[in-house]
C-alpha cells in the first residue's frame, strides 16, 4: 500500500517563538528548527502500517530549502521518498494554499491512505488534514487515537471529548493522527547514513501546475498582530481549614463540577 | 611542532576555508541530534538508579544497539553503518553527557571489543563474531591490562603455549570491561607466545564466553563507573583452537597501540560529554539556586568559573575533532589523541570539582546528579593510558626531531 505522511518543519516548540514585526510571520531565521513532533506520530504510523502490510511510506512537506532537514529525518526513521515543495512566493501561506501545494503533490505521488497530524505545533489551524481530503475528493477521519487497514478498508478510533468513535471508511482516504497514537521510533544511526541515497523531489508550484490564482501565492496577507491579553493575576487563598470549600464554590461557579 | 607552524603560516584563504572547517556534516549534526534525543530522553532518568544499585543496564544498553550505536563507526560492507569516526565521537559525548557508565560499555564494545576483529580479524573471524557485536546483542572485551602490567603493558606475564591445534593460556587480566554481562560474547587477550632475539614475542588470541578454563571473578567495587561490568579475568590452562589468533603471532603490541589510539579519542569525547553535563547542571543551578537575594549565576565568582568550565571544554571537544578527523583522514592521530585523551580527562575532572564547588552542600549529596558526576569522572585521567603515559609519548613526540631520547637514537 502506498502511505503519504504530511510533514513540517518548525521552529523548536522548546523555544520562544517570534513574529517577524514587519511581515507578522514567524521568524524561522537564526532559530533552531525541528520536524514537528506532532508529525513523528504520523511517520510512525505509516511506518507501521506498511511494515505489517506492505508498500511504501513518501513524506511531503511544503516549507522553505531548510525544510529539507526535516524530510530527512522522516527518511532516517525509514521513510522511502521525500517531497518538498519550496517557493519564496509561498511564504506565509494560508491553510488553504498549504492545503492546495501539499494536496497536488500527493496526488502527484498516488496514494492509498494519507497521514497528517491534527494540526502543526506552530500554526494550529488545524483545518488542512480536512481541506486536503476535499481537494483529493477522498474521506477524512480526523484525530484517530489508534488506526488500522484491513483490506481497503481503514479502521479509526476517533478521538472524542466524552471517549471515542469507531470509525471506518474505505480507502483512498485522509487520516489525522493525534498525538500519543504510537511512540515514534528514533532514526536508526544507519538510516541517517542511508537517507542521504534515498529519493528526494524538490519541487515548486509551478511544477505541480499550481502557477494560477491562488496557486503560487500565500492567498492570505496579515495585516496586523495584536498581543494576547495579559492574563489578570490569580487570587491566593489561605487554607486555614476551609480552603477546600472555595475551591469547590470556584469549580462550581465555573460549572467545572 | 608541525600543527601549530600549519596554523600560523600565511596560507592562502581559498585553501585554509577548504582545510578547516569547524561545521559538522548535515549527517554528522542529524547524528548528534539524534542521539541527544535518545541519551536524553532514555539514560539520563534512569542513570542514578542504575549508579545507586550497580545493575547492569540492559535496557540501554539494548536501546543504544537499536539505534545502531554499536554498528556506527565501520565500514557498511562488514555490517556497519558506516559512520566516520567524528560522528562516533559526537555520539560517544551525547551518551557519556547522559551517563559517563553507559558511555564505557559502548566505548570499551566498539573501541576495544569490535574495532581489533575489524582491523586485524580474519574473513572467518570477522564472519564469526561480528554480527550479534555490530547489532548490540552480545559484547566483547578486550584483555591488556594485568595485576603487574598496566602503563608498562607490555610486561604482560599471560603465557600461550601452543600445543598441536589449540593455544593454552594461562594467566590473569585485571580491571576488564564488558567481560561478565549476561550478553558477553568474548574476550580479545594479549598473551606472550614465545620469544624472538631475547624479546617477548606478545600476540592477540580470542577466548570466547564459555570457554572451560576462562573464567570471571565477581564485579569490582569501585569509585565510579557502577554501571560497567568491570572485572579480573582469570584463564586456567584454557585451550581455544589456534584459529583464534588475531593476525600473526608477534604483532600484539602493534595491534594494541593502534587499537589505543582510536581508544583514546573516545575517552577524550566520553570527558567532553561528562564535562558538558557539569557545565549543564552547574549553568541550571546557579541560575535557580538564590543567596543573598539574587541567583548565585550573578556573581562573578561563579561567572567565572561557568566561563573557564565553557572555554575548557570547548577547547577539549575541538582537540577531539581533530583527533577524530585525522583517524577519518587514514592518517596517524598521534599525538592529537593523546593531547586530546590528556587535556578532555583533566579538564572533566576539573569542571566536576568545580560544579560539586557551584552546587555547594547540595553538591555533596548523593540526590543531585553532580555527586555521580564527580565519582564517575576521575577514571578518565587513568584508563586507556593514564595522564602521565599521554604525557610521555607527547614529549616523546615532541622531541622526536632532538634525537636525544633513546628511542630515536638507538634504532
Amino acid at each position: 500500500m502506498k502511505v503519504v505522511v504530511c510533514v513540517k518543519q518548525i521552529p523548536d516548540p522548546n523555544t520562544t517563538g517570534q513574529l517577524d514585526p514587519t511581515t507578522h510571520l514567524l521568524k524561522r531565521e537564526g532559530v533552531e528548527v525541528v520536524l514537528d513532533p506532532g508529525d513523528e506520530f504520523g511517520v510512525e504510523a505509516g511506518l507501521q502500517l506498511v511494515e505489517a502490510q506492505g508498500g511504501e511510506v513518501t513524506v511531503v512537506s511544503m516549507g522553505p530549502e531548510r525544510g529539507v532537514d526535516a524530510v530527512r529525518k522522516a527518511l532516517a526513521m525509514g521513510a522511502a521518498k521525500g517531497v518538498l515543495i519550496s517557493d519564496d512566493a509561498l511564504r506565509g501561506s494560508d491553510a488553504l494554499t498549504t492545503a492546495r501545494v501539499l494536496a497536488a503533490a500527493i496526488r502527484r505521488e498516488g496514494f492509498d491512505l494519507v497521514i497528517t497530524a491534527t494540526e502543526s505545533t506552530d500554526g494550529y489551524t488545524g483545518v488542512v488534514p480536512q481541506m486536503i481530503a476535499e481537494l483529493l475528493d477522498v474521506p477524512a477521519v480526523t484525530f484517530a487515537k489508534t488506526l488500522e487497514v484491513d483490506g481497503t478498508t481503514l479502521k479509526v478510533k476517533r478521538q472524542t471529548e466524552a471517549g471515542f468513535d469507531l470509525v471506518e471508511s474505505a480507502l483512498p482516504a485522509v487520516v489525522s493522527v493525534t498525538a500519543g497514537v504510537n511512540e515514534p521510533r528514533y532514526p536508526s544511526l544507519k538510516g541517517i547514513m542511508g537517507a542521504k541515497s534515498k529519493p528526494l523531489d524538490r519541487l515548486t508550484p509551478g511544477d505541480l501546475g499550481l502557477d494560477g490564482a491562488g496557486g503560487g501565492t500565500a492567498g492570505q496577507g496579515i495585516t496586523g498582530v495584536e498581543p494576547a491579553p495579559q492574563r489578570a493575576a490569580g487570587s491566593i487563598v489561605k487554607d486555614d481549614g476551609e480552603g477546600y470549600k472555595l475551591i469547590a464554590d470556584f469549580l462550581a461557579e465555573k460549572k467545572v463540577i | 611542532m608541525l600543527y601549530i607552524r600549519c596554523c600560523l603560516d600565511p596560507i592562502p584563504p581559498r585553501y585554509r576555508e577548504a582545510r578547516v572547517n569547524f561545521d559538522l556534516s548535515d549527517e554528522q549534526r542529524h547524528i548528534r541530534d539524534v542521539v541527544r534525543d535518545f541519551a536524553q530522553a532514555e539514560i539520563a532518568p534512569a542513570a542514578a538508579h542504575y549508579d545507586e544499585t550497580g545493575e547492569f543496564p540492559y535496557p540501554l544498553v539494548a536501546g543504544m544497539a537499536r539505534l545502531g550505536l554499536f554498528a556506527l563507526p565501520f565500514p557498511e560492507e562488514i555490517g556497519g553503518a558506516g559512520g566516520d569516526f567524528i560522528s562516533y565521537c559526537l555520539a560517544m559525548e551525547e551518551i557519556a553527557r547522559a551517563d559517563a557508565s553507559c558511555a564505557i560499555t559502548l566505548e570499551a564494545a566498539v573501541s576495544l571489543g569490535i574495532s581489533p576483529i575489524v582491523r586485524f580479524g580474519s574473513r572467518e573471524q570477522q564472519q564469526r563474531w561480528l554480527a550479534p557485536l555490530m547489532a548490540g546483542q552480545q559484547l566483547w572485551a578486550f584483555g591488556l591490562t594485568e595485576p603487574d602490567a598496566g602503563s608498562d603493558a607490555a610486561a604482560t606475564q599471560t603465557r600461550a603455549v601452543r600445543d598441536g591445534d589449540h593455544w593454552v593460556i594461562n594467566g590473569r587480566k585485571a580491571f576488564i570491561t564488558n567481560a561478565g554481562t549476561d550478553i558477553s560474547a568474548g574476550v580479545t587477550i594479549t598473551a606472550i607466545t614465545g620469544s624472538q632475539n631475547g624479546h617477548k614475542e606478545i600476540s592477540t588470541i580470542a577466548v570466547e564466553q564459555g570457554t572451560p578454563g576462562y573464567s570471571q571473578a565477581p564485579k569490582y567495587r569501585k569509585l565510579g563507573w557502577h554501571a560497567s561490568d568491570t572485572r579480573e579475568l582469570i584463564f586456567e590452562d584454557c585451550r581455544v583452537p589456534v584459529g583464534n589468533l588475531i593476525g600473526a603471532v608477534g604483532e600484539g603490541l602493534t595491534q594494541f597501540l593502534q587499537i589505543l589510539e582510536g581508544g583514546r579519542v573516545a575517552i577524550a569525547a566520553l570527558s567532553v560529554g561528562v564535562a558538558q553535563a557539569c557545565l549543564d547542571a552547574s549553568l541550571a543551578h546557579s541560575a535557580a539556586r538564590r543567596q543573598f537575594g539574587v541567583p548565585i549565576a550573578t556573581f562573578q565568582a561563579t561567572q567565572f568559573k561557568l566561563a573557564d568550565m565553557g572555554t575548557q571544554i570547548e577547547l577539549a571537544r575541538l582537540m577531539t575533532w581533530r583527533a577524530a578527523a585525522a583517524i577519518d583522514a587514514g592518517k596517524s592521530a598521534a599525538p592529537w589523541a593523546s593531547m586530546a585523551k590528556l587535556h578532555a580527562s583533566e579538564v572533566a575532572t576539573a569542571c566536576a570539582n568545580q560544579a560539586v564547588q557551584i552546587h555547594g552542600g547540595m553538591g555533596f549529596m548523593e540526590e543531585s546528579p553532580v555527586a555521580r558526576l564527580y565519582r564517575d569522572v576521575k577514571i578518565n585521567e587513568i584508563g586507556e593510558g593514564t595522564s602521565e603515559v599521554q604525557r610521555i609519548l607527547i614529549a616523546r613526540h615532541l622531541l622526536r626531531p632532538y634525537e636525544v631520547l633513546e628511542a630515536d637514537r638507538g634504532n
